[in-house]
């Protein structure tokens, strides 16, 4: 029934995937830095023409810049002091490393979503019995959400809050890894299986890039408030951008985690015979949904600060993790399908 | 809105031992473990309801506190917006420099004709205007207002699940017998194995009708390694259903696929092996012949069983396991290696006397042996048969053991929860409220002219756009700029705000 040679390949094709993904976490984190330092600097620039000694900085800018760029960008640093609109974003520096790093986002997107389907292929059904099939297919639903993004928009910033959790739930399937094989009845259910736990996986790929997105503004936000935006912080979005963002992310999740509620719930009465049945991933279920909710009320309440309605939602990221594992490798309960040997 | 904040996680924190603790309500044989294993622990833990959670006042006082809220805020807020359906949307402000989102265009045409084509560049967008007044130089449009429908929904569909929840829990009734491959059963109150009624149904809650399984094939992995192996791959059972004046209907059913019977379902739980012994008396007479329904004890089917034998004087019990993979382990003895049917084996011992002492309700698994002696063999060692398929034993009287073949038995859940389908409406309504509440935004949008009447030079009117929305609102900017675009289309004039004036500086 199931096929080696298509599982060996899948195999290959998420271990090299993954060295791919480190390869685009440098070059996303030498974007961060480039950019940010650039910002830095201008906006230092910045202050120093408002207290008129901006002849000699202007000069420096331009030869370092000179040096570093050699690609068809255009470059025109003298014109950073003089042109008030552009000092804030800097057009100017390289985009080359953030550049690169999508591309091999995009390579690492090929790979884990081919990888995922090889799985599928050799083992003649949806790829999500086990914890190993759960991580691939969420980690490709982050990496296509990213990619898709990153073509609409400037997303190069972002890049290294999505690798790097991306490959943080390669490294854990990796870590829980289980041979291709076929599925137990429970399980068996294509119909119910395909809608109940692709749903999940999106939501959880939805919710990491929110989470990292959250971590994004806290950062960023500390950095705001004590009016140090250093290094690579600078070059993020404002604050208030990225919690924007992040609100925007999680109202996607949240009805998908609802729906995977729901389905969840209708496939457990046709299987076992009650919808709902308080076994332990079921309460897990709800007690991610019930903190996401508390999110979305912290979001709304007027007494709460963005930050503090933040938390929340890495709150519900820490419960998605302790889902994932815990629950997963340490509670028996009928969803015991993670498929490692204890 | 605070109160609900501190209440949901309180909720998911009181949700969480539910987790880690095992449940009566899901598994009290785990419980009875728990409590073995952690004797001074356990008492403690019990006294809190920890082995209960979902059922302990303190779980439900949160989350009836959190419906009190719930309630409490609904109310008000479904008052309100009825009002503000109803209501026309206020006056513009002013001063719109302060709004969010801002728009300037000028056009050529007079106040009246850029105020109509204001009016007309909002209706068409879908905006719910304020009536007109004479002399105004303004206008207000206002959109979404199923935003706020779907909140309500959303919280009132809530309630309802929950609703459906507890009438399932209260009005239900859940039943489980075993069948035998080939056996015919009729559903009432005294033939289940085990019959679990809700605190408001009873005996009369359950229907009339007979289920004979016909079939059930069973297949287990055998080629993968590791965990997989021995990891079950396919039930399917054929059954055929009889309801009092209806046609007997022949069903599939498997592990997904339950039995539908007059309205309710009947899922395959459990599934195990009946070898089929035949006991013969020293003359060949038959004392025995039945399918002997074995319960697996492991993964790989391992099972215990017992034979009870009235017909016989002194009455004859025999005890011991049936094993579907025959692998003699050096330290356990006896094991299965595999739930299939490789190489099964009957492992019986013997007993003799009363089996029935003093008419005791015992397990049909098990035999009773305060008033049985063990046979033993001329030697005085106890008797221990172990026999395959075909072969026969005989017992040191001459009576005969015969093992003829092995058929398969179904555990089957019957069920009846009334709230089931209301809870799924219920659920289906909040996702559709979810949908209207973070899908559509609740926006108004404020439209100012200003004509001007320049002495010399031509007729031209400053027109104004602000935006307001609710909660966030990336997209409101380009609603504005839209509305200004449709304005000066429409009368010919030009945008005085530069299209990317109020967007995104460092995220372009």
């Amino acid at each position: 029934m199931t096929d080696p040679q298509l599982a060996l390949a899948s195999d290959i094709a998420i271990w090299a995937s993954l060295a791919v993904l480190a390869l685009a976490l440098i070059s996303f984190s030498a974007h961060l830095a480039v950019t940010g330092t650039a910002r830095e600097r201008a906006a230092s620039v910045k202050v120093a023409e408002r207290v008129r000694v901006g002849a000699g900085t202007d000069s420096q800018t331009e030869a370092r810049d000179g040096r570093e760029i050699d690609a068809p960008e255009p470059t025109g640093p003298t014109t950073t002091a003089v042109e008030p609109p552009t000092v804030s974003h800097p057009a100017e520096v390289t985009r080359r490393w953030g550049i690169i790093g999508v591309q091999l986002t995009w390579l690492a997107t090929f790979g884990v979503v081919g990888g995922t389907i090889l799985r599928g292929v050799s083992v003649q059904r949806w790829p999500l019995g086990n914890m190993y099939e759960f991580a691939i297919v969420a980690a490709s639903f982050a990496l296509i959400v990213y990619s898709t993004w990153s073509l609409k928009r400037d997303r190069l910033w972002l890049g290294p809050f999505v690798v790097l959790p991306v490959m943080a739930v390669l490294g854990a399937g990796k870590i829980w890894y289980t041979e291709a094989s076929q599925l137990m009845p429970a399980l068996d259910n294509t119909m119910w299986l395909s809608i109940h736990v692709t749903l999940a996986t999106l939501s959880v790929a939805l919710f990491i890039i929110g989470a990292a997105l959250g971590v994004a503004f806290l950062l960023r936000d500390s950095a705001e408030k004590r009016n140090r935006i250093r290094g690579w912080l600078a070059g993020l979005p404002q604050a208030d951008k990225l919690e924007t963002m992040t609100y925007g992310i999680h109202i996607f999740a949240f009805p998908l985690w609802t729906f995977t509620l729901i389905t969840g719930a209708i496939w457990a009465e046709v299987a076992w015979g009650r919808y709902w049945g308080w076994d332990p991933k079921e309460i897990w279920t709800f007690i991610i949904w019930v903190v996401y909710a508390a999110y979305l009320h912290s979001r709304a309440t007027s007494g709460w600060t963005k930050r503090h309605a933040t938390y929340v939602a890495l709150l519900g990221m820490l419960c998605i993790i302790l889902n994932y594992t815990v629950v997963n490798l340490l509670i028996t309960g009928l969803h015991s399908y993670s498929g490692v040997s204890t | 809105m605070r109160t609900a904040i501190y209440l949901l996680l309180l909720l998911a924190a009181a949700a969480f031992p539910g987790s880690i603790f095992p449940q009566r309500s899901v598994d009290p044989v785990q419980v009875r473990t728990f409590f073995e294993n952690n004797p001074d622990l356990a008492p403690w833990l019990d006294r809190v309801l920890l082995f209960d959670v979902f059922s302990s006042p303190w779980f439900a006082s949160i989350y009836l506190l959190l419906m009190i809220s719930l309630v409490g805020c609904i109310i008000p807020r479904m008052r309100q917006h009825w009002r503000s359906i109803r209501a026309q949307p206020p006056p513009a402000p002013q001063r719109l420099t302060r709004l969010p989102a801002r728009a300037d265009g000028t056009v050529a045409t007079d106040g009246r004709e850029a105020l109509a084509a204001a009016r007309e560049a909002l209706k068409a967008k879908g905006y719910r205007l304020r009536d007109a007044e004479d002399g105004d130089l303004w206008v207000t449009g206002e959109k979404g207002y199923l935003k706020e429908t779907g909140n309500l929904l959303f919280h009132l569909a809530l309630l309802g699940v929950i609703v459906a929840f507890a009438a399932g829990n209260l009005f239900g009734w859940r039943g489980e017998i075993i069948i035998q491959e080939g056996q015919s059963w009729t559903a009432t109150a005294g033939t289940f194995d085990t019959l679990n009624f809700s605190p408001l149904a009873d005996e009369g809650d359950i229907p009339t009708f007979t289920v004979e399984l016909n079939k059930l094939d069973v297949a287990f992995e055998s080629q993968a390694d590791g965990a997989q192996f021995g990891q079950p791959r396919r039930f399917d059972g054929l059954a055929t259903v009889e309801v009092p004046g209806q046609e007997p209907e022949q069903q599939e059913f498997a592990v997904n696929h339950p039995i539908s019977v007059a309205g309710d379902s009947i899922f395959l739980l459990g599934n195990g092996y009946a070898p089929i012994v035949t006991i013969r008396d020293p003359d060949g007479e038959v004392l025995y012949s039945d399918a002997v329904t074995f319960l697996p004890q492991d993964n790989n089917y391992a099972s215990e069983g017992a034979i009870k034998v009235t017909a016989r004087d002194p009455g004859l019990g025999l005890v011991g396991g049936f094993l579907p993979t025959l692998r003699i382990d050096p330290e356990l003895g006896m094991t299965s290696s595999f739930p299939g049917l490789v190489d099964p084996v009957l492992a019986l011992t013997a007993f003799e006397g009363n089996l029935f002492p003093d008419g005791r309700p015992q397990s049909v698994f098990n035999i009773d042996t305060d008033q049985m002696t063990q046979l033993t063999d001329e030697e005085g060692n106890p008797v221990a048969m172990l026999i395959r398929p075909g072969e026969y034993f005989e017992l040191p009287d001459g009576t005969t053991v015969e093992f003829d073949g092995i058929i398969r038995w179904a555990g089957l859940l019957a069920r009846h929860d009334p709230g089931r389908m209301p809870a799924l409406g219920f659920a289906i309504a909040t996702t559709v409220g979810l949908a209207l509440m973070l899908g559509i935004k609740r926006r108004r949008i404020y439209v100012r002219i200003n004509p001007e009447h320049p002495i010399n030079g031509p007729m031209q009117t400053l027109v104004s756009i602000g935006g307001q929305s609710k909660g966030s609102d990336p997209g409101l900017q380009a609603v504005v700029d839209d509305v200004l675009l449709r304005i000066t289309g429409t009368t010919g004039g030009r945008t005085n705000t530069p299209k990317t004036h109020h967007r995104d500086k460092d995220t372009v």
